[in-house]
């Protein structure tokens, strides 16, 4: 087996040095490794969307990328969405006060996502708010209220 | 006064946690566990010949490899048939490792354990396993020809055979004045939560005990299948469930072979174990179901009334029968829906395959029943050419014929007796919501543009709250603190929510006062689980009562320390008051330290409560008829289910060239009786909606001939994104209360997806004057129907009729 690999990161503003298996997955890393488990695995193909979470800001599905290739690079995971003081974010206040969320598995990687699609655009239309979410899997809650949470962060 | 907390939709408890990543599922726990992987078989059908592990046992880190052989005492026996019926006479359970055989591509063969999951996986890679493959079964055609058997054993693939009868339906249908016939498919889909199964376990080598955490619908029942076949007493085994990424039936299923094959390897490494389910995995080895074939006779009237209905289906239940005959019984009660049948007549077969075994997946057969129910209330519509919505009326229980007994054996065992329901005024409300009347004018000027659109409804009958009971425990702690244990379960249905806003309630307390856990044995050891719809019913009347126990309790204890008739006073804000005189109160949490008379002292409070503090030296401490603290726990356990009801329309567009089916718009009208939480019970028919859409237009397990899962993935197994969810499901209520417990409350969970199937299929029925016989219907399936219908109807003269064409059934 190959040997394993340095890496130097920066999570939710903390830098980590770690030592990886070539093969180790983000998703994996963040989870097993720093103890992240908020970011959560539902598919373990890039389909589902539950594992997102920010590369330099941008949204990726960390279930498809080895922890070895982020080396330098700074990830946000839902952990790092709250505020100073652990105050629920915009998104994530949304997210309660609209009831976007039931059994809250796949809610991380809509909040990452939805972080970031906001910061993109900050007024999105119902259809950009739609549109925002479209790559992610909820089986619980028919995606009217998450629907609702982006427009309500938005507000 | 407080404001009642019933019926507000109050913001979840549970968000906060959930939303920071502070949640707690199966596979964030024991980061010290070692892991498990399986060798599943890549065959539908075949002997095991030879296991060889010599290739994988030289990896670093792997610790152990298990087979069959391995298995000792209970646990070398088949799992169990959870739910054993006398109609059941050809159940077959499978063993926790496959002995000898394999039934279905995904059945566990090996148990590898290894440091990691990694490595678990390479050792179960290189595990060798020689077959002798036999010829699969495939399909509900397959079985029921039976030129092959899953089960040397069962001949004909026939697992069971049941028929339930009121009337005299033979002679109904002869003399009915119009007759019809209809053949139905359903296929199959799965419930598919976000999180796969996953188990963890500890076992304690020092006290002989084992902790179990699982991914389950009802942790009590595994504790007892944990338990029995570990050979350990129940009271060494604790099981706790942690959130829950969604169960939506799937994990009421218990136990699983990793359930019982993880907590094994803990004991005998006497290590932390852990499994958890990929999503590879949950499609092959978990549970399917739905798929149906379905046959209708039913006699009519000129008003549509129904004479006779005889109904003949068969139900695939896969390569075995854990959960026995509930799905298809429930199919062939809940068929019935809102409507007065007379004369009745189902029976069923339930048949093996070579495929995932079939258990109850959110609506639990009832979609099925509803398809041929409302398929056959739209077909008498337009054999007589009347509006589907008056047929359907014509047929109805009315409100005052309540409770209704159909004379039938529901899945519980107990009467199918309706307990009340407004159907009339259920299906006023959802004409008046989609503007069922205005539809027509609707049509012409899509028509006039081009377009073709349709509009269809469907009604449903739900049996919610099964028993046979559930409990609840509520304390109140020295700090006024309120500490609520149920032993059900949750998915993400916002117990901690609803049963809060019981409890402050019926205690006078504030929400924020109130801690709910459920699920976890050592809070709660007697309970039954989550499903059917049963939770708010079971176990929020459990509560309820527990806390009624409570406030009894604490009343008699504040009115002695008042001097005041427990009568004369009332719970505020956590205060025991004399009514009237709002100055003479004492607090809850003092009753508490009241309640329990000590010798020593911890603290502030518990120094209250010492004996030479309180008491009436001429008693006992502890009254003969008492017991110390404030806390109380009941059960709740109904003589019979509660029947929730509803109906949903919807109106879609077809495309004329491409045959894309569009939602335009999607009304529901929900009966659950009186809303502990309305913005949980919308969330609740949300999901339900967006689940139905899947099932009616997307989902379908793909199986070939060998028995391969052709779409065992989330590439190919097509789920509702937002963008295949209507943007707005349109929802109104009646709420009309049970008699059956004391918050007249009937269950939600699964109301949303139930009419699915049937609405759409009515809907695409209504657009393009096809009969739609078989659900689910991608494009291609409407493309092909398009063209055969052209076929036929370029064979006879005439053009086809956009709407209310002959129907080609009619006998």
């Amino acid at each position: 087996m190959s040997a394993d690999i340095d890496v130097a990161l920066i999570v939710n503003g903390a830098g980590y040095r770690a030592r990886v298996p070539p093969r180790r997955l983000l998703s994996d890393f963040l989870r097993h490794d720093l103890g992240l488990t908020g970011t959560h695995v539902g598919c373990e193909h890039g389909v589902c969307g539950a594992c997102t979470v920010l590369l330099d800001g941008v949204p990726v599905r960390s279930c498809l990328l080895l922890a070895a290739t982020v080396d330098g690079q700074e990830v946000t995971t839902v952990e790092g969405l709250a505020g100073p003081g652990g105050s629920l974010s915009k998104v994530q206040q949304a997210f309660q006060d609209a009831h976007g969320l039931q059994c809250g598995f796949c809610t991380p990687g809509f909040l990452t996502t939805i972080t970031a699609g906001l910061r993109d655009n900050p007024s999105p239309s119902p259809e950009q708010a739609r549109e925002m979410i479209s790559g992610n899997l909820c089986r619980c809650t028919g995606y009217q209220n998450i629907v609702a949470a982006v427009l309500k962060a938005a507000e | 006064m407080m404001t009642r907390l019933f019926g507000a939709p109050i913001k979840r408890i549970e968000d906060p946690r959930l939303l920071r990543g502070q949640g707690a599922y199966l596979d964030d726990l024991g980061s010290d566990a070692l892991a498990a992987a399986f060798v599943r078989s890549p065959h539908a059908h075949g002997r095991i010949l030879d296991i060889d592990v010599s290739d994988a046992i030289d990896i670093d880190g792997l610790v152990a490899i298990y087979t069959y052989d391995d298995l000792p005492g209970p646990l070398a026996e088949p799992l169990p048939l959870l739910i054993p019926h006398p109609a059941l006479t050809q159940g077959r359970t499978p063993h926790a490792l496959a002995k000898d055989e394999v039934n279905h591509v995904g059945e566990a063969i090996a148990m590898v354990v290894a440091r990691d999951r990694y490595i678990a996986e390479d050792a179960a890679e290189r595990v060798v396993v020689h077959y002798a493959q036999l010829p699969p079964v495939v399909g509900i055609q397959a079985a029921r020809a039976a030129d092959r058997l899953v089960h040397d054993d069962v001949p004909g693939n026939l697992g069971a055979r049941m028929t339930q009868a009121i009337g005299d339906v033979d002679a109904a249908l002869a003399a009915a004045p119009h007759r019809l016939a209809l053949d139905l498919t359903v296929e199959r889909s799965a419930s598919m939560p976000l999180e796969g199964r996953g188990v963890l376990a500890r076992w304690d080598r020092d006290s002989k005990r084992l902790r179990v955490w699982t991914s389950t619908q009802t942790s009590t029942g595994v504790r007892a299948a944990v338990a029995a076949k570990l050979d350990l007493p129940l009271g060494a085994v604790e099981v706790i469930t942690p959130d829950v990424g969604g169960g939506f039936g799937v994990k009421i299923v218990h136990p699983w072979p990793e359930e019982v094959l993880v907590p094994f390897a803990a004991r005998a490494l006497d290590r932390p174990v852990k499994f958890t389910e990929d999503r590879r995995e949950h499609f092959v080895a978990s549970a399917h179901e739905r798929a149906q074939i379905q046959h209708v006779d039913v006699g009519f009237d000129d008003q549509g009334r129904i004479h006779g209905l005889d109904v003949r289906f068969w139900h695939d239940h896969g390569a075995y029968t854990p959960y026995g005959l509930i799905v298809p019984i429930i199919t062939s009660t809940q068929l019935l829906g809102p409507y007065r049948v007379h004369d009745y007549r189902v029976t069923f077969d339930s048949l093996y395959t070579n495929t995932v075994i079939v258990t109850p997946y959110r609506g639990a057969g009832r979609p099925q029943g509803v398809f041929a129910m409302e398929r056959t209330m739209d077909a008498i519509a337009r054999a007589l050419d009347l509006d589907r919505a008056d047929v359907r009326a014509a047929n109805f229980i009315q409100p005052e014929e309540m409770p209704y007994d159909h004379g039938l054996i529901f899945q519980d065992g107990r009467p199918l007796c309706y307990d009340s329901g407004d159907y009339p005024g259920t299906l006023a409300k959802l004409k008046a919501l989609i503007g069922w009347s205005d539809f027509e004018q609707f049509r012409a000027d899509a028509r006039a543009e081009g377009r073709r659109v349709g509009i269809g409804l469907a009604m449903y009958v739900e049996g919610t709250g099964v028993g046979p009971y559930e409990g609840g425990h509520v304390h109140v702690e020295t700090s006024g603190k309120v500490k609520v244990a149920t032993g059900l379960t949750s998915q993400g249905q916002g117990h901690q929510t609803a049963f809060a806003q019981i409890v402050a309630d019926e205690l006078g307390v504030a929400l924020e006062d109130v801690e709910v856990v459920t699920g976890d044995t050592r809070r709660f050891p007697y309970a039954v689980g989550t499903f059917a719809s049963r939770a708010a019913v079971m176990s929020g009347s459990a509560v309820a009562l527990a806390a009624r126990v409570v406030r009894q309790k604490a009343l008699r204890i504040a009115g002695e320390a008042l001097e005041a008739s427990p009568d004369d006073l009332e719970i505020v804000d956590g205060q025991v008051r004399v009514k009237g005189a709002p100055g003479v109160t004492i607090g809850l949490g003092t009753v508490a330290v009241l309640s329990n008379p000590l010798r020593y002292a911890f603290d502030e409070a518990s120094k209250a409560a010492t004996q030479f503090a309180i008491g009436n030296p001429d008693k006992p401490p502890v009254d003969e008829d008492d017991e110390p603290g404030l806390e109380g726990k009941d059960y709740y356990s109904p003589a019979q289910s509660t029947f929730a009801n509803g109906a949903h329309a919807v109106i879609v567009e077809t495309d004329p060239d491409t045959a894309e089916i569009k939602i335009l718009r999607y009304c529901v009208v929900h009966d659950c009786g009186n809303l502990i939480n309305p913005r949980i019970v919308e969330g609740q028919v949300h999901g339900g909606v967006a689940q139905g859409v899947g099932g009616a237009l997307y989902e379908r397990m793909v199986y070939d001939e060998h028995g391969q899962l052709l779409n065992a993935s989330f590439m190919d197994f097509l789920m509702p994104y937002v963008t295949e969810v209507p943007s707005a499901i349109e929802i109104d209520h009646l709420e009309t209360p049970s008699p059956l417990n004391p918050l007249g409350i009937k269950g939600a969970g699964e109301a949303g997806v139930i009419p699915s199937a049937a609405v759409f299929a009515s809907a695409i029925e209504d657009a393009e004057g096809i009969p739609i016989r078989a659900m689910p219907i991608s494009p291609s399936d409407l493309f092909t129907l398009r063209a055969r219908a052209d076929r036929l109807t370029s064979e006879r003269p005439g053009p086809r009729a956009p709407a209310a064409g002959p129907l080609e059934e009619i006998a």
